[in-house]
């Protein structure tokens, strides 16, 4: 039986420079990675929807992908479903903070003490998000649940995060055409 | 055009030189430049968001991007704007060598300086490009 990769939960955070909650956002999707999920999440910056290549747009093709936006405008929900896939889940710092009462978010290059529980709160419910599509692992990498995704002789497209999305195939104004080897 | 320059930067998540990106636009447009930047979240030009795309087409840019795919500069011409100063982060940094940044979430102390370097030299483009010579 080969090895097959492993099925990620992929998370896309808008970053939003403008706005504390852009920070928050960043930083919530980024203690996910880290600390929280590190063994079944993976990242992409938003903008290579655009600027990047096809192995890129198909990320949220491959893993079932989570966005968080800080504000209500949902760039990395609505950008994400324009240029890669429909997200399985997305999230509204501002939204949920409220919900949770928070308080006043301010800061966006140094987070008040109400964006660093902003943070938290996210990531947590982020970090729930992940367990529901691809299952729950603890951080040395042991597999609770697993769900495996079966790209056979699936590539993988590099991607300037680090992380690698296997694919096979590119569509091409809406056509699937084979990859070279 | 008007004289406030639009700043963009990456702010990739994937590496210590994105948040170098980020770190730098904050103190660009919020402690040497407030008056004469104007900071544009790349997110916005990702969705095509319309005040951003006229903030861009009516402003020069400066894009600050952390690895070769240079996804800012990218984005703001591919939604009207113009490029003025163009900087990959890689290439400052060879010449700050022994400022080498770490960690993504939370800068170390290195990257920070890296930040405040590269903040100071945009600072003194944006002066050039708004006429503005010394900056009070």
């Amino acid at each position: 039986m080969p090895d097959l990769p492993q099925r990620k939960a992929g998370i896309v955070a808008c970053s939003g420079e403008e706005l504390p909650e852009g920070t928050v956002a960043r930083l919530a999707a980024l203690k996910v990675l880290h600390e929280l999920r590190p063994g079944n999440t993976v990242t992409i910056c938003l903008p290579l929807f655009l600027a990047g290549g096809e192995g890129d747009r198909a990320f949220a093709r491959f893993h079932p992908t989570i966005t968080v936006d800080g504000c209500e405008l949902r760039c990395a929900a609505r950008g994400t479903e324009m240029y890669s896939g429909k997200p399985a889940a997305s999230i509204v710092v501002k939204q949920l903070a409220a919900a949770q009462g928070v308080g006043v978010i301010e800061g966006r290059r140094s987070l008040n003490d109400a964006g660093k529980r902003a943070v938290d709160v996210t990531a947590q419910r982020l970090a729930e998000l992940v367990d529901r599509f691809v299952g729950k692992r603890d951080t040395r990498g042991a597999t609770t649940e697993l769900v495996v995704l079966q790209p056979s002789g699936a590539k993988v497209a590099a991607c300037s995060c680090g992380t690698g999305v296997p694919t096979k195939t590119a569509l091409i104004d809406g056509k699937p055409v084979e990859g070279k080897e | 055009m008007t004289c406030r320059v639009a700043v963009i930067p990456c702010s990739g998540i994937g590496k210590a030189l994105g948040s170098v990106t980020r770190e730098a636009a904050y103190e660009l447009c919020d402690n040497l430049r407030p008056d004469r930047t104007q900071l544009v979240a790349l997110s916005k030009l990702v969705l095509g968001e319309e005040q951003a795309r006229e903030r861009i087409q009516n402003s020069p840019a400066v894009t600050i991007d952390g690895c070769k795919q240079m996804c800012a500069a990218k984005l703001v011409r591919h939604s009207g704007g113009t490029v003025v100063r163009e900087i990959a982060v890689f290439e400052v940094f060879r010449r700050y060598k022994e400022l080498k940044p770490e960690g993504i979430a939370e800068l170390n102390e290195e990257g920070k300086q890296l930040a405040r370097a590269l903040a100071g030299e945009i600072a003194a483009d944006v002066d050039e490009i708004t006429k503005g010579g010394a900056h009070a």
